[in-house]
């Protein structure tokens, strides 16, 4: 039995959209949708980190005036790291890895034309830029924006006399993530429905990259994870506007006011009536939501830092199926162990225990992924280039960030840890920074085949030296603040007898942030003068192997032209013996390794 | 790109993967497609795409349940017990809830009658080679004898969204609001968001009818009643799975 294995010529040719509003603003095609999270999240980038620049500014110059800001206040500190956490979690680091580059390179790899529902995609595109903006709106309302942390945690969020930015803006913060996460789940069903049935003939779910991989599973969390936040999102907004009490308990002291019994008046006037009502409850629910969010933010990382390691080491990913096994269990446990958010809440010891076991026991996968990136790189014949660096530092990042989990898994030792600096060492390392990594190794990658030019290897190494020395000067030291019991969330330390000591310390990190910022502008300057001055990139400039290097720089509108391919590899075939190449691309064909 | 190949079997992959011979996407012209059986392609997507969007819904709806299991379950401390009470007042629901859900079981088999009466209409159209609108005599003919099941449906799915208002309208005028008690709270939670869901369903019929005045495929219009009977039926369940937690977990 003989199947046509060649190209099969589709039966209507495929006409692009002229007009410049359907072709980049509202376009159907998966290509300019990526381009535009990915430009969504860069803008985003660059606010948080601008408010992570105040932080370090006012943190060990209390007394400095700052542009927009003036003199900082304790409040408008934590306005700022509230914005900052939030805008970081979903706009970039949910946004960027998973919208943007798996909308623009999942149909590719996998052989089809587009996302399986184009006019959804673009709704979820769209859906989330109204989101940005409703956030971003949050600073310019009367009180400013929200104090409460990306937790968002109650009581502080759900009473608006709690503090200034806690009326409109706190509101204004949960309808922005009440819309996100609408748009997640849209883009979500799209990725899921993508994988599952537009694969091109050949193109087994054991034949897909690790990058459609961990798309695949990324979505999958995103797809049972943003309905609860969503559910938590919908009972926050009625508890803080139409009196109900699903979190906030009575009996509380909001500003001099008794809000039960009977009733006390906060300072807008309205009587605060609240009973009986669980704030633990949203932690649940947030938290149920906020651990898997973690592994959305991490996971596509990790299958870029797969692809990128076996094609600059010219050998197979060592492991494929072990990779991939690892990827579902930690998708699987990642939903099992939000508790351990909760150490410091009362819970029992003996829930502490069990979650305590269930994150140990993600180091098992995790592990297995480490070793599996080590055992890719052993015997390699490695090419150094830009975006091979970025994947080597994700490994490095991943596995410093990684290590104190472990500490802070156990209830004994978060305890003393929670809510120090400690923690904000541990999960900037592995699920800012080394995502961060992800996010720049692909856009090295993948720049060619976006844009048909390469961009600038010496800028790009300069700009990867300087930012992994930086994140590593800036993270490494949180961790002896946090052990040496320095509190994060607080404005002003340069008062506390204590702490005193650290005050150096303090200024190095803030010194080595200001430096790891500047360098940032290099990157953005590459980018940007590469599109139109960067040396022009052939079809396949990396010699890889999986389809999106198939097809022309930038892609035509539906991929192919009109061709489905028909694929006949595995995704990583690097160094077969008897092949004319040192790599096999996935469309060559099927005899092409027969000896 | 490889430019020869030889006659080699493909592995033929285990879910999916059979290629993207599908019928265009509704605006912006499509990715080839031309095999005859296209819209079996075409509705194996959207009953993907379906069957996950239903699993998002589930996860909403698991939070609310575990909300209300927790909220009914936590107590405040009270001086004046020297013990631990409980806010939940048990709410007396609407009797109209019966009758609604009467009328959302009948719109379920009202739907599934019509998603039959389209199936049977495609399949005449399909064994005679075609997938246009059926232009033979005997089949519009046979469109006008048979009953109108889409509009019922969506009469029923309307008089539901009704009887809903009516209920809320009821609580309302004995003086029980959102914030009156957490029990009303989540009463108007629950019924709220499948309300509004439900409305989904109904637009998503609309749609199908409109499809028919457009004079769209046929195809068109059996894909889209197909994946919203899925929904429509899926929101039936939701409604009865609602219904007894709040009769039966007061």
């Amino acid at each position: 039995m003989s199947e046509p294995t060649g190209p099969q010529p589709a039966a209507h040719a495929h006409t692009a959209p002229t007009g410049f509003i359907r072709k980049y603003v509202f376009s159907l095609d998966h290509k300019v949708i990526g381009l535009q999270y990915y430009f969504l999240a860069l803008v985003a980038v660059f606010v948080g980190m601008f408010l992570s620049l105040f932080m370090r500014i006012h943190l060990v110059w209390p007394e400095a005036n700052l542009p927009w800001f003036g003199h900082i206040k304790p409040e408008q500190y934590l306005t700022l790291l509230t914005m900052h956490g939030t805008i970081m979690v979903f706009f970039v680091l949910t946004t960027a890895p998973q919208s943007g580059f798996g909308n623009y390179f999942l149909p590719i790899q996998i052989g089809a034309p587009d996302m399986a529902f184009p006019t959804l995609n673009m709704l979820s595109f769209w859906t989330t830029f109204v989101s940005f903006v409703v956030m971003i709106a949050a600073f310019f309302v009367e009180g400013g924006a929200p104090l409460s942390g990306w937790t968002n945690y109650v009581t502080l969020s759900a009473i608006p006399s709690s503090g200034p930015g806690q009326g409109l803006g706190e509101d204004l913060w949960v309808i922005s993530i009440a819309i996100f996460c609408v748009a997640s789940l849209m883009g979500a069903l799209n990725f899921i429905t993508t994988t599952l049935d537009l694969r091109a003939r050949g193109m087994s779910l054991f034949r897909m990259p690790l990058t459609c991989w961990a798309w695949f599973v990324t979505a999958m969390l995103g797809l049972l994870a943003f309905g609860v936040l969503l559910a938590g999102g919908i009972l926050l907004l009625l508890d803080r506007n139409l009196g109900t009490s699903f979190f906030v308990p009575g009996g509380l002291n909001v500003s001099g006011n008794l809000s039960f019994p009977p009733g006390g008046l906060n300072p807008g006037g309205h009587p605060i009536t609240h009973t009986g009502g669980s704030p633990l409850l949203w932690q649940h629910l947030f938290w149920f939501f906020g651990h898997p969010e973690v592994y959305i933010a991490i996971l596509p990382g990790m299958g870029v830092a797969s692809q990128l390691l076996s094609t600059f080491s010219r050998k197979p990913i060592f492991g494929y199926k072990a990779m991939v096994y690892a990827i579902l269990a930690i998708g699987i446990l990642g939903f099992l162990v939000w508790g351990h958010h909760m150490f410091m809440s009362g819970m029992s010891p003996y829930s502490a225990f069990a979650f305590s076991v269930m994150t140990m026991a993600i180091g098992v996968p995790s592990a297995i992924k480490t070793f599996n990136w080590l055992g890719t790189l052993w015997g390699g014949r490695i090419r150094f280039a830009t975006p091979m660096l970025f994947a080597i530092g994700f490994v490095s990042l991943f596995v410093s960030g990684g290590l104190s989990g472990p500490f802070l898994a156990q209830p004994v030792l978060d305890i003393p840890l929670h809510d120090t600096a400690f923690v904000v060492a541990h999960f900037h390392l592995i699920m800012g920074v080394a995502a961060i990594f992800g996010i720049f190794a692909g856009t090295y990658y993948w720049f060619p085949k976006m844009f048909g030019r390469m961009m600038n290897e010496t800028l790009g190494k300069v700009h990867f030296f300087v930012t992994l020395a930086g994140a590593y000067a800036v993270f490494m030291p949180m961790h002896y603040l946090g052990m040496a019991g320095q509190p994060r969330r607080y404005s002003q330390f340069t008062e506390v007898q204590y702490l005193l000591h650290l005050i150096p310390l303090n200024r190095f990190i803030s010194i080595a942030a200001f430096i790891t910022i500047a360098v940032q502008f290099v990157f953005v300057f590459n980018l940007f003068w590469s599109m139109k001055k960067g040396k022009k990139a052939e079809i396949n400039p990396w010699e890889a192997t999986t389809l999106e290097w198939t097809v022309p720089s930038p892609p035509p509108h539906d991929n192919f032209a009109g061709v489905t391919p028909v694929v006949n590899h595995g995704p990583y075939e690097y160094s077969v013996p008897g092949a004319p190449k040192d790599y096999v691309m996935q469309t060559d064909p099927a005899t092409v390794t027969a000896h | 790109m490889a430019t020869t190949f030889s006659p080699v079997a493909v592995e033929e992959p285990k879910i999916g993967g059979r290629g993207p011979t599908i019928v265009p996407p509704p605006r912006d012209g499509g990715w080839g497609g031309g095999r005859p059986d296209d819209h079996r392609d075409r509705l194996r997507r959207y009953r993907i795409g379906m069957f996950f969007a239903l699993t998002a819904v589930v996860m909403l709806f698991v939070s609310f349940t575990s909300a209300y299991i927790v909220r009914q379950g936590v107590g405040t401390w009270s001086d004046a017990s020297a013990r631990y009470v409980t806010d939940w007042q048990p709410l007396t629901l609407p009797p109209i809830l019966w009758i609604n859900t009467i009328i959302l079981l009948a719109s379920s088999f009202t739907l599934a009658m019509a998603r039959r009466t389209l199936s049977r209409k495609l399949e005449a159209t399909s064994s005679r080679g075609a997938l246009a609108p059926p232009s033979e005599p005997a089949l519009i003919a046979d469109q006008q004898r048979s009953i109108p099941w889409l509009a019922i449906t969506l009469v029923l799915g309307a008089g539901f969204l009704i009887g809903q208002l009516l209920a809320w309208g009821q609580l309302r005028h004995l003086g029980i609001f959102v914030g009156t008690n957490p029990s009303s709270s989540f009463f108007y939670v629950l019924t709220g968001t499948h309300a509004l869901h439900l409305l989904g369903g109904v637009l998503g019929l609309g749609y199908a009818g409109i499809t028919s005045l457009l004079r769209k495929p046929l195809v068109t219009r059996f894909v889209v009643v197909d994946v919203t009977a899925l929904y429509w039926h899926f929101m039936d369940f939701l409604w009865v799975y609602i219904f007894a937690l709040l009769h039966f977990a007061r």
